[in-house]
């Protein structure tokens, strides 16, 4: 069985058992066993939304910390594409890189422009007739794993280029190897969400991301405001912004791409319609669907810090007015062929009960009569999300009928009627 | 072993939900995933047939080994001109329908493109019934 990587876990001792996350997660992956919650590695698509609803921050994301930057030589920050959004309109790209240098970075990678550079690819593709319609991105990897789970047919939509953070890492290693050879330099991600930790770690498409680790934006914010707040002769030089910086947001992906026939969804739920609707072939003379796990984009990141809102009217300020980089020079310096990922996606096929076709009916049988049995109110004291899913894992012996409390309950009254 | 979903005239809310299911019990089952596409856009257009053009009926899943059947039976009015109903392009969907992004008189092509085998029964002023299947 193939091995799962995955950056979100969960802080036992801080878990209470409250069963919230377990209620919320979209692909039903948490069950809650002896009072903690446990997460199924196979479903798991670590989209963050038990992050973000965990009442007590038991759920956490693991990243590496300033302290594995002692590693390499030379030691480059990517930040999000969400990441300069998080701070205050006062506080400039050029202040939040200095302020990132000062806290030991020799480097910034700026992906903005790069996710230019693959929204121009994009464009093409779109008019490229082989090219299966409606194209998804893989910017957002959660939905990747979505699909692999869901939607394998889908599979074939997905384009075959690589993420911005990936090209920009990759084509920085190539051009400072000179400089810092391999092993010297460290790319550190400074990241928004556990799926694109998780891409690094484990990446689809690639047999090896360009990424050496990953920070929480979370994490680094509050030192960087420290920073930013006792420091005010910082505006040396300004960094440029690139329109390219919209991919944080709903929508960013289809204007930099120049796609007019795009539908744009965010949350995890309403994409998982749009793909059932694409699965069904009822999108056509769609283009493009713009996909986010978060709501409003990489801004609602679950390890961001500020109101996905007003980041997004911060990107919306700062990138207004922009224009597009020069289609010549993308032409010029970067390769289509370069920019395509090595490895094909796989499906996940593991939500089945039974490889056996009649096994797997039996099984279904047996869920369907114990589903009729359970009082049907998905109350998740059994630490199942449904009644169903309690009936599921009793049939694959991952649950027993007493963790029920209802069918205990009738047991207790039969028993003292005897 | 057989599901039934009954599909409600006119009930856009519901309208998907034995499409939606037919994908769900495939998926358990371990389908492969190209029959699963195929037999969801069949379920789905079955369904939405009855509910736009019909008084209500229900969808039939039936799953062996080696054979799934999908049954779509509705109360009528039935079809006037089969063979013209089974054209691409051919609806009779109503304006009100059409702006929902129904009735490109594609459903019932669709069906049969997706089929292995494809059987449609229909009288005017009586009943429509629709047998497809799918080897596995
Ligand atoms: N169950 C039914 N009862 C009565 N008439 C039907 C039924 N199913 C189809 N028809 C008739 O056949 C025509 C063609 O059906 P078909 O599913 O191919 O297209 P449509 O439903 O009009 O549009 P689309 O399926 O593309 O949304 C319908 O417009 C309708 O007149
Ligand atoms: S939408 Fe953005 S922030 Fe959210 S999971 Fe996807 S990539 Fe991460
Ligand atoms: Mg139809």
């Amino acid at each position: 069985m193939a091995d799962y990587y995955h950056s979100v876990i969960l802080m036992e001792e801080k878990c209470t058992g409250c069963t919230v996350c377990m209620q919320n997660c979209p692909t039903q992956a948490i069950r809650v066993i002896d009072g903690k919650a446990h997460i199924t590695p196979e479903k798991c698509i670590d989209c963050g939304v038990c992050i973000r609803v965990c009442p007590y921050g038991a759920k956490s994301a693991v990243t590496d910390t300033l302290k594995d930057l002692e590693a390499y030589d030379f030691k480059v920050a990517m930040p999000s594409m969400s990441f300069y959004s998080q701070f205050p309109g006062n506080f400039s790209k050029t202040k939040v890189d200095n302020a990132l240098k000062t806290l030991g970075f020799d480097a910034i990678i700026d992906q903005s422009y790069y996710a230019e550079v693959i929204a121009y690819h994009l464009g093409n593709l779109s008019e490229d007739p082989f090219q299966e319609k409606p194209m998804i991105s893989t910017y957002c990897p959660a939905i990747t794993r979505l699909i692999q789970l869901k939607n394998p047919e889908l599979i074939k939509n997905i384009i075959p280029i690589e993420t911005p953070m990936e090209v920009a890492a990759r084509l920085y290693k190539e051009n400072s190897a000179a400089a810092h050879p391999e092993g010297s330099i460290g790319i550190f991600y400074i990241s928004q969400c556990p799926a694109k930790i998780t891409s690094i770690k484990k990446p689809l498409g690639l047999k090896k991301s360009s990424l050496d680790g990953a920070l929480s934006t979370q994490s680094l914010y509050p030192l960087l405001m420290q920073i930013l707040s006792h420091r005010e002769d910082y505006d040396q030089h300004v960094t440029p912004v690139y329109l390219g910086e919209s991919w944080s947001i709903l929508g960013g992906q289809s204007l930099t791409s120049e796609i007019e026939a795009s539908i744009k969804v965010d949350g995890i739920d309403e994409v998982a319609k749009i793909l059932d609707m694409a699965e069904l072939g009822k999108l056509s003379g769609i283009q493009f669907i713009e996909t986010y796990a978060c709501i409003g984009g990489c801004v609602g990141g679950p390890l961001n810090v500020e109101n996905p809102f007003i980041a997004r009217y911060r990107v919306e300020s700062r990138t207004r007015g922009l224009s597009p980089i020069d289609t010549g020079e993308i032409e010029d310096n970067f390769d289509f062929n370069a920019l395509l990922w090595d490895l094909e996606i796989e499906p996940l096929d593991i939500l089945g009960l039974d490889k056996d076709l009649t096994v797997a009916m039996e099984k279904m049988t047996r869920i369907d009569r114990l589903v009729a049995e359970l009082p049907g109110i998905d109350c998740g004291a059994c630490g199942c999300p449904s009644c169903r899913s309690l009936a599921e894992d009793i049939v694959q012996k991952k649950a027993s009928l007493s963790d029920c409390v209802f069918q205990k309950l009738q047991g207790g009254r039969r028993n003292e009627s005897l | 072993m057989r599901f039934e979903y009954t599909v409600t005239t006119q009930n856009f809310t519901t309208a998907g939900e034995a499409s939606s299911n037919t994908k769900k019990t495939l998926k358990l089952l371990g389908i492969d995933s190209k029959i699963i596409r195929k037999a969801s856009i069949m379920a789905y257009e079955a369904e939405m047939n009855i509910a736009i053009h019909s008084e209500g009926g229900k969808i039939l899943l039936d799953i062996e080994p080696g054979l799934i059947t999908i049954t779509a039976l509705d109360q009528g009015p039935g079809i006037e001109n089969i063979d013209l109903a089974m054209k691409e392009g051919y609806s009779t969907a109503p304006h009100e329908i059409r702006e929902m992004g129904f009735g490109a008189g594609m459903g019932l092509p669709n069906m049969r493109r997706c089929a292995d085998t494809f059987d449609i029964t229909s009288n005017p002023g009586g009943k429509t019934c629709v047998v497809m299947t799918l080897t596995i």
